[in-house]
């Protein structure tokens, strides 16, 4: 199972997050996947050998197995791992999209730029605000989508999230309504339960983010406001002085707020 | 894993939506077959089964109806389709080569895609999006479209008679087959996107080029 490289691309990201982004992240790693390939694998691994149903009608188990289960949970995890993981590839490119305008910039000679060599810009971490802060906020929205429809799919296909001891089923060319016993139940359900549990968690975590950076933003730009409103009245030199006061503490201010983030 | 260092390599020489092409073939190709579909087709033949006790009937069946299993066909495909890259990177060893040996500057930048490169990569593009298509149209001969069925009629020897052969798993692997086309789709689009937007910026640098030099 090749998680590892996903491993490497997630980590990436990992710079760039929030401190809730950090925690989805490790929750993602360590219960979701690691649960996935150590354990929920296994569980499932003899899945349809040991399936079986009270008929020797040749048939009969492959087609009932197949209408109870149209997909096996284990894929729809897997499948739902791949996309939420998918948006934070959003956020790497557009940091490196950053990084290679800086390299540009920096190889052309540019005054502006503050750097002394490419290693200070590959190392840089860029602070989320601008572009990035939306490309980083439409990546936490999808994720949130993309959690919240794979939990509703398979709740919609399975009926809830209890796995039964037993199952009837008549589709053809079973001869008549035939009894199928699915094997392992009980592990299943207590392994259902828990990757559940731990999705609600992620979506949690990600609507707090979702939040946190919302309330961010409002408290910047009420910021902004108020600081342009101060703007066209001062006159004289003592004013002068008191704005940049004012400039200083509001900068040291959302130094410690984002300071608490990093 | 050999896969994916080659496409990683091939990362740093690629246009933007060339690394866009790169991300949709590691995740949702690469690693939803092997995280996923590859544990579907796993015991495809085991689980087939005949309504016949014939021996034989069922081995013969399943090689009729599977001449390729799908599962194989998409790790070709996969394979296929990536190795064009490989074109751009052995280009750019050359080139780096060439200006060791030589010793001096000959190319502005060894891994900036102009002149010779940008030839090889569009034959790459190209490359990539033929076979592609061809993979898409020889699925679609072989298995009579883009489904799969529950159960199949059988009746080549020793099969005594037209038997009901059942294919195991048929929804799920369904799902799996749209999801692995739908891919491939998307990956044509990206490829046919670059490569008109390669032409366009190259054939608008030339017309400007002699636009300036016909002024001079």
């Amino acid at each position: 199972m090749d998680w590892g490289a996903l491993h490497t691309i997630l980590g990436g990201v990992n710079k760039h997050s929030t401190s809730i982004g950090k925690i989805w992240l490790t929750v993602l790693f360590i219960f979701r996947i690691m649960i996935l390939v150590v354990a929920a694998e296994r569980v499932w691994g003899d899945e349809q050998q040991d399936f079986v149903c009270n008929t020797l009608q040749p048939g009969c188990r492959n087609v009932c197995y197949d209408h109870f289960f149209p997909i096996s949970h284990i894929r729809l995890w897997a499948l739902q791992l791949i996309f939420v993981s998918t948006p934070a590839l959003l956020v790497a490119m557009h940091v490196a999209y950053r990084r290679h305008e800086k390299k540009r910039q920096f190889r052309k000679g540019d005054q502006k730029c503050e750097f002394k060599d490419i290693e200070e810009i590959r190392k840089q971490r860029f602070r989320i605000e601008g572009s990035l802060w939306w490309t980083y906020t439409s990546s936490i929205f999808f994720r949130l989508i993309f959690e919240a429809v794979f939990m509703y799919a398979f709740y919609f296909m399975y009926d809830g999230f209890r796995m039964p001891r037993l199952m009837k089923c008549n589709a053809w060319p079973c001869p008549n309504t035939v009894d199928c016993f699915v094997s392992r139940p009980t592990e299943k359900t207590v392994f259902t339960i828990f990757m559940i549990a731990v999705s609600s968690i992620c979506i949690l975590l990600n609507v707090a983010e979702l939040c946190y950076l919302l309330t961010k933003f409002f408290l910047r730009r009420s910021r902004k406001a108020g600081n342009s409103k101060q703007q066209p009245n001062h006159e004289n030199k003592e004013e002068t002085k008191q704005n940049e006061m004012n400039e200083l503490i509001s900068d040291s201010c959302q130094n410690t707020v984002i300071g608490f983030s990093s | 894993a050999g896969l994916r260092d080659l496409l990683s390599g091939v990362n740093k020489y690629s246009t933007g939506v060339g690394r866009i092409w790169v991300a949709v073939v590691f995740l949702f190709r690469l690693l939803v077959y092997v995280a996923a579909a590859e544990n579907i087709w796993k015991h495809e033949h085991d689980e087939f089964e005949c309504n016949i006790k014939q021996p034989g009937c069922e081995n013969v069946c399943f090689d009729h109806f599977f001449p390729v299993s799908h599962i194989r066909f998409w790790a070709l495909q996969l394979i296929m389709v990536s190795t064009p890259s490989l074109l751009v990177v052995f280009h750019v060893a050359y080139r780096e080569n060439r200006e060791k040996h030589h010793n001096q500057k000959l190319y502005k930048n060894p891994g900036k895609i102009d002149g010779g490169l940008l030839c090889t990569y569009l034959i790459s593009l190209i490359l990539k999006i033929g076979l592609e298509i061809f993979f898409l149209v020889l699925f679609y001969k072989l298995y009579n479209g883009f489904k799969i069925p529950r159960h199949v009629k059988c009746d080549i020897k020793p099969c005594p008679n037209t038997v009901d052969c059942y294919i195991s798993k048929p929804t799920e692997k369904m799902i799996f087959l749209y999801f692995l086309v739908a891919t491939s789709c998307l990956c044509i689009v990206l490829n046919l996107s670059e490569l008109s937007y390669l032409m366009f910026k190259y054939s608008i640098k030339c017309y400007l080029k002699r636009h300036v030099k016909n002024q001079q």
